[in-house]
């Protein structure tokens, strides 16, 4: 492996040079990095005020449980996002079939739909009272459901199927790229030599797309940690909603604190583990322009074959639940109208998560740029600390912003009183800014990560040619590294965007008065379960969802085109 | 630096109405944790009666960490939240303050109130049983959720949602620890499925035919009977029959929602009069007619969907107490397995 990616890899530049170029860099870098460190002491204070006896009851009656399924949840939901996943982009990279175009962008659809809205949707869609069973009873002509049921989806399986469904296009977006810029030359390369198709998968595409899998599944895996709406709905008892018990039920934010720290712990074990892993390898492509990949022609049963394959996770990730949505909301049109507020609600959505969005994006590009300049112990740590917000479920990360920030406010408010005689009021948390903070906390490894992909693909023969010539190191990643990874850098900023739209928790505890988005406003009918009301909102939330998906599928296309 | 100019411009605008608060005197800003559905009609008729105007945000389980965390510089006049435990959170955390008002003292009832004038109870909602509408069932104790006769036929949400420890930390205060033990473990060995999703499922896995019986509240019926969410829930709802049930030497398990005016509050005469309003026989019908709660005053009409349900007889054991137990109840929820 390492041989045949290697083609034109040379060895790091000398180190003292760059050390002192790159120091701005390094330092912008560091100072994310305490950003994001900020609410982490937070949570760490907080764990420190002790829980007497909490650990005891945990190890006795929770841990067992929880940490089984949490286990069983994780393992589950990560093997079939790398099937998914990786079965979806090799299909839609190596082949060409009627409706590849298409599919090539609706693969990337079920992003739009939150974990929380899937579970809604399919409880309602698979209940005995749902339209399937309806009509299954009615095919098999039993009246009531007392007498004919199917087994419940609310169960282990039925958590894993569907946040597998929504989730694996973490795993699709980077693995695609991956293919697409990397695997075209040697794929070709290997095709020449007489290796088989599916040899060619398995012994070519994969292990190349190993760090893109690697990036998109741990990022699912920690969607999957950040959820407690699907779990609460499917019944799945994850350490996630024992955090969440041991704040709200037993008022004990410290032994809350302390559970999720001790999650975040094992998170950073199992990613540096994975890391760990492939510590040998290194990837590079060739310093040539990097060739098309040439996807092999199908026709007749097996284009069909192909087209049923891709349908699959797009029919039951994306069209299902959006047109049980659709109906649902749709009758709720029917009947109350359309609340004007959604209209606002959706405009604050798509502006605050566009605003997060660029924030995220910058930082995660110094933070990353950083580490290539400087590929050091310390600043790789300075980029893991960088990236421990995204393990974090988001309650207990807002509540770290929560209490930091509201600090520096008071502290804001207090001085501005001393020296001008007026009160500021809560200024972060007022103007939202707090609301950004925490997004841009949670987010910033999926920029990281997605950045970080994109410029280990770009040879560093090009930064010692563009130095040589006598580019600073901004100068380099704006006329080499920027171009070169657009798309990689498009990808990260959808995959942030649709997440900061989704985000509930965190929205909900840090908002400003009167600030509402769409995942707060369908949470707000959700929890007091006048569901169809919060149709509407679920509805709103995918299609704003879906633009950016579009948006960025029009703009890879262009990229291929030129 | 961590939001762009254009959303920084839209936010503004809360920006500027958090700082005006300070100043314009007409104008007070509520923390809840009930939903917005549910309080704006409350508020309507609030700012239509008075002229204050009311800003709002709807927070879920943040409400106390939030206004404990902005300290002195919190906007926050009146702290509106549901359950007792979360009220009583509030005054430990010293995050309240007292309110002197003869108006509400005499609209709710002494059991209903802190006994420091903390926190007033705005509403009451009852821990009841939904029956299949066919079953021959009139009257249940708690104590017989347990009975081996129901196994494989009940239906009830997460052991550790505050609805379930508030009626589980009740019967704590019934029958002692060993005997809740048990009891849970019962009520547990006769689920029908996986304890979770919320009170309104139970309506709907009735109709669906995975339960016979569930452990809801009240005000639900109200929702999904009057056709508020759309006929599919009124299917749920007419599915149903609501049975009151007791403890064995006791009354039917009540909670209740309520409010209190923030330790620092800017505007607190603006906050004890919202706080009054939310007690008179308007906004207590209100109550009644747009959630189907039982109204705290004594006197005002209940909804004739909830007057159905038949007299409700109020469980004696005191708010307090129920607080106190609840750390213990969820403790032994998680002892149990209840959720597993």
């Amino acid at each position: 492996m390492t041989e045949t990616a290697e083609a034109a890899a040379t060895a790091p530049p000398p180190r003292r040079r760059i050390a002192i170029r790159g120091a701005g860099w390094i330092l912008a870098s560091a100072l994310i990095a305490a950003l994001i460190m900020v609410p982490v002491a937070a949570l760490i204070w907080q764990a420190a005020q002790g829980s007497d006896g909490l650990w005891r009851h945990l190890a006795a009656y929770v841990l067992p449980h929880a940490l089984g399924q949490t286990a069983m949840l994780m393992a589950g939901v990560g093997l079939m996002v790398t099937v998914l996943g990786t079965g979806a982009a090799w299909l839609v990279t190596a082949y060409d079939f009627p409706g590849r175009r298409v599919l090539e962008w609706a693969l990337l659809l079920p992003l739009a739909v939150p974990t929380y809205i899937v579970a809604y949707a399919y409880l309602d869609l698979l209940h005995p009272l749902g339209p399937v069973q309806s009509l299954i009873r009615d095919l098999l002509g039993y009246t009531s459901p007392r007498e004919f049921r199917l087994p419940d989806i609310r169960s282990m399986p039925g958590a894993i199927l569907l946040l597998g469904l929504v989730l694996y296009p973490y795993v699709y977006l980077p693995t695609r790229a991956m293919f697409m810029t990397q695997a075209a030359s040697l794929v070709e390369v290997s095709r020449t030599l007489g290796t088989r198709p599916h040899q060619i998968f398995w012994r070519v595409a994969l292990p190349l797309a190993r760090p893109a899998i690697a990036v998109g599944v741990s990022l699912a895996l920690m969607e999957t940690l950040n959820d407690i709406g699907a779990s609460e709905f499917l019944g799945v008892r994850s350490l996630t909603i024992s955090i969440y018990t041991t704040w709200v039920t037993r008022s004990d934010l410290p032994g809350a604190a302390q559970i999720s720290l001790a999650l975040v712990l094992l998170v950073v074990a199992l990613v540096s583990l994975e890391r760990w892993a492939r510590r040998r390898q290194h990837y590079s492509a060739g310093a040539r322009r990097a060739r098309q990949f040439r996807p092999q022609r199908l026709h007749g049963v097996k284009a069909a074959a192909a087209l049923m394959a891709g349908l699959v996770p797009v029919t039951f990730g994306f069209l299902a639940p959006a047109l049980f949505l659709a109906v649902e909301a749709w009758k709720r049109f029917q009947f109350a109208g359309l609340s004007d507020r959604l209209l606002v609600e959706a405009r604050n959505t798509f502006l605050l998560s566009a605003g997060a969005t660029v924030a995220v994006l910058i930082c995660g590009l110094i933070v990353a740029y950083a580490t290539r300049l400087l590929p050091h112990r310390g600043m790789l740590a300075l980029q893991r600390i960088a990236s421990l917000g995204y393990a974090m479920p988001g309650t207990v990360l807002g509540l770290g912003v929560l209490i930091a920030v509201a600090n520096l406010d008071r502290l804001i408010d207090r001085s501005a009183q001393d020296w001008f005689g007026v009160s500021t009021g809560l200024l972060l948390i007022g103007s939202g800014t707090a609301l950004g903070y925490a997004y841009l906390a949670r987010f910033l490894a999926i920029s990281i990560g997605s950045v970080e992909a994109g410029l280990s693909r770009i040879p560093r023969s090009y930064d010692n040619a563009a130095r040589t010539l006598g580019h600073g190191a901004g100068a380099t990643l704006r006329r080499i590294h920027l171009p070169l990874s657009r798309p990689t850098i498009a990808a990260a900023g959808l995959l942030v965007f649709v997440d900061c739209m989704k985000e509930l928790s965190a929205t909900l505890m840090l908002r400003p008065l009167n600030f509402e988005t769409l995942a707060t406003h369908l949470y707000g009918e959700a929890a007091r379960g006048t569901y169809e009301e919060a149709a509407l909102a679920a509805l709103a939330i995918v299609i704003v969802g879906v633009l950016p998906v579009i948006l960025l599928a029009r703009v890879r296309q262009g990229d291929n085109g030129n | 630096m961590t939001i762009n100019t254009k959303t920084r411009l839209t936010l503004c605008t809360a920006t500027l109405a958090l700082l005006g608060t300070s100043v314009a005197a007409q104008e007070l800003n509520l923390y809840t944790s009930r939903e917005p559905g549910l309080v704006e009609p409350l508020l309507e008729a609030f700012t239509k009666e008075t002229g204050v105007k009311v800003n709002t945000v709807f927070l879920k389980d943040g409400l106390a960490e939030r206004v404990a965390s902005e300290g002195e510089a919190s906007p926050a006049d009146l702290l509106m939240a549901v359950d007792a435990g979360n009220l009583a959170d509030l005054v430990d955390k010293g995050l309240t303050q007292p309110v002197e008002s003869e108006v509400l003292t005499a609209a709710v009832p002494e059991n209903l109130r802190d006994p420091g004038k903390q926190w007033f109870a705005l509403s009451m909602r009852a821990r009841v049983v939904y029956a299949a509408k066919d079953l021959e069932l009139d009257s249940i104790t708690y104590e017989q959720l347990a009975d081996p006769a129901w196994k494989g036929k009940l239906c009830i949400r997460s052991g550790q949602h505050p609805y379930n420890t508030g009626l589980f930390s009740a019967f704590l205060s019934h029958h002692g620890a060993e005997q809740t033990e048990t009891w849970l473990e019962g009520v547990k060995a006769n689920l029908a499925r996986k304890a979770g999703g919320g009170d309104r499922d139970g309506a709907k896995d009735i109709l669906g035919g995975i339960c016979d019986i569930a452990v809801a509240n009240s005000y639900y019926v109200g929702l999904m009977r009057s056709g508020k969410g759309g006929d599919e829930q009124r299917a749920w709802g007419d599915a149903i029959k609501v049975i009151l049930p007791t403890f064995e030497d006791g009354g039917t398990h009540v909670n209740i929602s309520g409010a209190a005016v923030a330790k620092y509050a800017p505007n607190k005469e603006e906050a004890v009069k919202l706080l009054e309003f939310l007690v008179s026989d308007e906004a207590q019908k209100i109550y009644g007619e747009a959630n189907f709660e039982y109204p705290v005053k004594p006197g005002v009409a209940l909804d004739p969907i909830v007057a159905s349900f038949g007299e409700l007889k109020v469980d004696p054991t005191p708010l307090t107490e129920i607080v106190a137990n609840r750390a213990e109840a969820s403790a032994l929820v998680d002892k149990v397995g209840f959720d597993n």
